[in-house]
């Protein structure tokens, strides 16, 4: 037998041993598949421009979207609020999903509960489980805000969350004084980015709109969705503390998503408090990090006479220039001595590694402002970003891409796809190959097909281990990323060197 | 006669419950209550009489498979859960589609490990996220005409496929689509097997009901659609029946049933292809490992094609020779005595891996929340180990779970259904016990609080754990989980100890 108690064989190598291959094989007469010859003929033709043509012809069909729906981001930016219970009002399968999506990429414990709604709210309406649920989550979760979205089931249905909170009110479910923000946030619409822009508003909305608007100095500053925003957000409130900036970090996950392991389970931990979130509204200007997490917040941070500005990503030398000065526009505070050494430091090892980074081609995939980020410092290093896709990217994204990619020599050959897939990605990668994939965990299907090496960044992050605890913006992210990057290359070359056999290219130095 | 059969501290367990309860406003305290329960021991037989093997230890009476209630952070999912994530997802050379809004798929894209064979996009799907991507002119204006073209664009890049399910998610059954008759259809353009699952996550009170749905859609859209009189059959013909290969459990299982002689036709539905399906109503004994999901169609299986069905489990050395020789027993002398010797060749193995675990693991103890079986099934495992389970509980079990629960737990043990995040937190706080096994959403709150943890779903990334290879595995994980040097560093030197 291939197993032993000295030497115990995981799953890889134990289904490697000549005793379960024969068992596969003597599988395979029952399983009827295909014989050999024509898969790997399929699998010749998948990876052809004939193929392409026929997988970017789809009209209807969707295959290995890199986004999810409305609730998620919903979930993800509620968290970053003081003792904040997610209330998803709906279906309660999807509930237990977003719990199980979030704490597999942070490692993390992420709290949430539903209304569980099944046929018979279909039928009747969901009130009487938000009456119920307001009340159980209240009373055994103890939270000091809950903010209320919703699943697909409760918009077809129209369940009206205004009113049914209202309601729950008037029966005690919560007493009357208690924060109660909500947002529809349908998953047929827009993705995770557009749920986190929609709760977000939801809860400035809910603080804000009776009160009266002081204007002041602070700055607000929003992360939008980040799969990274435990180590950004740290980087980002030091960047603003060396500032010396009066700001307000508007929904702030980095501790809810970082407890320590000492002994005690925090279902709660740090966040925005609430009362910084109602004098936010005070503020002289918000500034996103995110544009296109942000739209509907910023429209309505503007309506109240604040000044709005976006960023993508601010990711490598000119992302973080952009957000140093957006900082110092929006505060009137001078950009400080030390992050501008910073800034060097960062060029210095750009200079330092430039040989090994001119020319080499990438293909980036995720959320909007991440692509058009980590593009943008693609380009800085003298990198081609050839294919940049994001699946809830539209046609105005697209614009802002090509207009990156006309800004400089090494745009020349990129291409944004917006509403693609990682199916589509599938496409381009096998018939214009690049050098280097940089995505989430879903890259490594593509990196396995077409042996591209994939860089794990953004979200979700599922293989790998607590990436997220380190920041990628700012100039220390840079850094970060770019060692990231780095590595790969310098692995590859080590790898191609040793398949050579010889002691060639397996260079000590480099 | 005192009750023997007891295992922890049954009266701490009652007033653990009794104080949990007194957390929940009135009306959810009285509906929960009815969940939460501690097992009553059966007496043990007189001296020198032996205890029938099928002899139950205790009697876990708690309600099951009701609604959850809102707002408790309920553990459980969805029918399309149960549908697509379970019974249909594994199936590897059928396309199986998310029929509605992106998400559902996304979130369950390759997280159940069904270990499969195959070229992933070329004639295997499996870790594939399919959907009809709904936008809002679809629920307005329904989403049969995009589901119909988008059959048809499967069949264009995936020509290799056998098959194509629908899954539903929850708008499909709201906004009145008629999936069914896009089946038909485009069964008849392309004469594919297209299967319309009506799984939408209202329905039912958790992934049970999916589970249900999905094996009536197995007998209403798949048995007898085709000719299958060329399949040459043996006597010895089985079908493994609830096992979906994750992490590889099924090889590990078959390995196993090979060599005492029987030929597995059918593997449901881990690393299965169309064909598995569709040969099953051929074999002569249905071998049930996950009852709860698929008792449906060996039921029907018995009715209509005369199939006996036999539940076994594989976890655990002990379990795994009972289970051996009750599947023997359904067979001639020489599978009998082959079994006898698979026991007796395995038998030096398992001394091995006692001989190096059991004086690491005796006496700790486990809580397990998980789903279908293996709250009761790996209980075993773990007692062969020298454990003991202080606490069990199911997701979506029904009556007959915990009636078979009983036959694994000793009284005093405290039985906890569709538990919530506060419940699951308290016990655990009470109980202290030494080791937890449960899923994702509950593992990472449980190591804060310094108790080792294992995921039960998914194996933690580890697996197989079924057959003897797997308990081997099974066994070093317990180990590494619980003897990690990590839980030692929890406090700080300069804290004084409590």
């Amino acid at each position: 037998m291939p197993q032993s108690a000295e030497k115990i064989l995981d799953h890889a190598p134990l289904f490697r041993t000549p005793e379960y291959q024969e068992m596969l094989a003597r599988k395979r007469q029952m399983e009827c598949m295909p014989p050999a010859a024509e898969v790997e003929k399929t699998d010749a033709w998948t990876k052809s421009w004939e193929y392409r043509e026929k997988n970017f012809a789809r009209e209807a069909l969707t295959i290995n979207p890199a986004k999810a729906c409305q609730p998620l981001g919903a979930v993800f930016v509620a968290a970053g609020f003081e003792r904040t219970l997610s209330f998803v009002h709906g279906s309660q399968g999807c509930v237990a999903y977003y719990r199980s999506h979030l704490s597999r990429h942070f490692k993390e414990p992420c709290a949430a509960v539903s209304s569980s709604m099944t046929e018979d709210a279909a039928v009747f309406g969901g009130l009487q489980n938000m009456i119920d649920g307001l009340s159980n989550a209240y009373t055994l979760y103890s939270p000091k805000m809950i903010a209320v979205s919703t699943t697909c089931m409760a918009e077809v249905i129209g369940d009206d969350l205004q009113a049914f909170i209202s309601t729950s009110r008037d029966k005690g479910s919560v007493p009357a004084d208690f924060d109660v923000p909500y947002a529809h946030t349908p998953a047929f619409v827009g993705s995770h980015t557009t749920g986190y822009d929609n709760m977000l508003k939801g809860i400035l909305e809910h603080f804000w709109k009776k009160r009266e608007r002081t204007p002041g100095t602070g700055l607000n500053v929003i992360g939008g969705f980040d799969g990274y925003a435990v180590g950004n957000n740290r980087e980002l409130k030091r960047i603003l503390d060396l500032f010396g900036a009066e700001y307000t970090l508007l929904s702030d996950v980095s501790d809810q998503f970082d407890t320590p392991s000492d002994g005690e389970y925090r279902m709660y931990d740090g966040g925005t408090t609430i009362e910084a979130t109602k004098d936010a509204l005070h503020a002289s200007a918000t500034l996103s990090l995110q544009e296109w997490c942000t739209h509907k917040t910023l429209d309505y941070a503007k309506a109240q006479g604040q000044q709005v500005a976006s960023l993508h990503y601010p990711l490598g030398v000119g992302g973080t220039d952009d957000l140093l000065q957006a900082i110092a526009e929006l505060t009137g505070k001078e950009i400080p001595a030390e992050l501008e050494k910073e800034r060097g430091r960062l060029v210095d090892a750009l200079a330092d590694s430039q040989a090994y980074l001119h020319g080499k081609t990438y293909a980036i995939f995720g959320d909007p402002d991440f692509v058009y980020g980590m593009a943008r410092f693609v380009l800085e290093t003298g990198g081609e970003p050839r294919h940049c896709l994001a699946t809830n990217g539209n046609a105005t994204w697209e614009a802002q891409m090509q207009a990156l990619f006309a800004s400089t020599p090494f745009g020349a050959g990129c291409k944004a796809w917006g509403g693609k897939d990682l199916w589509h990605l599938r496409s381009l990668l096998a018939t214009e190959p690049v050098d280097l994939l940089v995505g989430s965990s879903y890259g490594k299907y593509l990196e396995r097909d077409c042996g591209v090496p994939l860089i794990r960044l953004s979200f979700p992050i599922f293989d790998r281990h607590h990436h997220h605890r380190f920041p990628v913006w700012g100039y220390q992210g840079g850094l970060r990323v770019l060692v990231t990057v780095l590595d790969k290359i310098f692995d590859k070359l080590d790898n191609d060197a040793v398949g050579i056999g010889e002691d060639i290219s397996f260079d000590l130095t480099r | 006669m005192p009750l023997d059969n007891n295992a922890g501290d049954g009266e701490f367990n009652k007033r653990l419950i009794a104080e949990v309860l007194e957390a929940y406003p009135d009306k959810s305290r009285k509906r929960r209550q009815k969940h939460l329960d501690v097992s009553r021991g059966v007496p043990e037989p007189e001296e020198g009489v032996s205890p029938a093997d099928d002899a139950a230890l205790s009697e876990c009476n708690v309600k099951s498979n009701i609604k959850s209630i809102p707002g408790v952070m309920t553990i459980r999912g969805c029918a399309y859960a149960g549908s697509k994530g379970v019974v249909w997802g594994p199936i590897k050379d059928m396309v199986h589609i998310s029929h509605g809004p992106v998400g559902c798929g996304h979130y369950s894209w390759s997280q159940r490990r069904n270990y499969y064979t195959g070229t992933t996009g070329v004639d295997t799907f499996v870790t594939m996220q399919v959907t009809s991507d709904f936008q809002e002119r679809d629920i307005v204006f329904g989403g049969d005409k995009k589901l119909e073209k988008l059959i048809d664009e499967i069949g264009g890049l995936f020509p290799l496929a056998k098959g194509i399910t629908i899954q539903s998610e929850c708008p499909i059954g709201l906004i009145g689509d008629d999936i069914e008759a896009v089946a038909r259809k485009k069964h008849k353009e392309t004469g594919k097997t297209i299967v319309p699952v009506r799984c939408e996550g209202f329905r039912g009170v958790s992934q049970s009901l999916g589970h249900h749905i999905a094996n009536d859609t197995v007998r209403d859209w798949v048995f007898d659609k085709k000719d299958h009189d060329g399949f040459e059959t043996t006597p010895y013909d089985v079908n493994v029946i609830g096992d979906y290969n994750i992490g590889g459990d099924a090889w590990a299982s078959r390995i196993l049933l090979e060599e005492i002689g029987l030929r597995v036709v059918g593997n449901w539905s881990g690393d299965a292809t169309l064909a598995e399906l569709e040969h099953a109503p051929k074999a002569k004994l249905n071998l049930i490992h996950c009852y709860r999901s698929m008792n449906y169609i060996c039921r029907h299986m018995e009715e209509k094609y005369n199939i006996p069905w036999m539940e076994y489990n594989f976890f655990g050395p002990s379990q795994i020779a009972t289970s051996l020789r009750a599947i023997a027993a359904r067979f001639d002398a020489t599978i009998q005595e082959n079994a006898e010797r698979a026991i007796e060749k395995y038998k030096p193995f398992v001394d091995a891996v006692l001989a190096r675990f059991k004086p690491r693991l005796e006496g700790k103890r486990v809580m397990l929340y998980v789903g279908g079986l293996r709250p009761r099934h790996v209980v075993n495992a773990y007692v062969d180990l020298g454990m003991e389970i202080a606490g069990t509980g199911y997701e979506f079990a029904h009556n007959d779970d915990y009636q078979r629960t009983g036959h694994y737990v000793k009284g005093g043990t405290l039985i906890y259904d569709d538990v919530t995040g506060y419940e699951l937190e308290k016990f655990i706080e009470g109980i202290r016990p030494d080791l937890v096994g449960s899923g994702i959403k509950e593992k990472y709150s449980t190591q804060k609080m310094g108790v080792p943890f294992r995921q039960m779903h998914s194996w933690d990334y580890s697996g197989p754990y079924h057959g003897y290879d797997g308990f081997a595995i099974f066994a070093r994980d317990m180990d590494l989980a619980i003897n990690n040097p990590v839980w030692g560093l929890f406090k700080a030197p300069w804290k004084k100890s409590a």
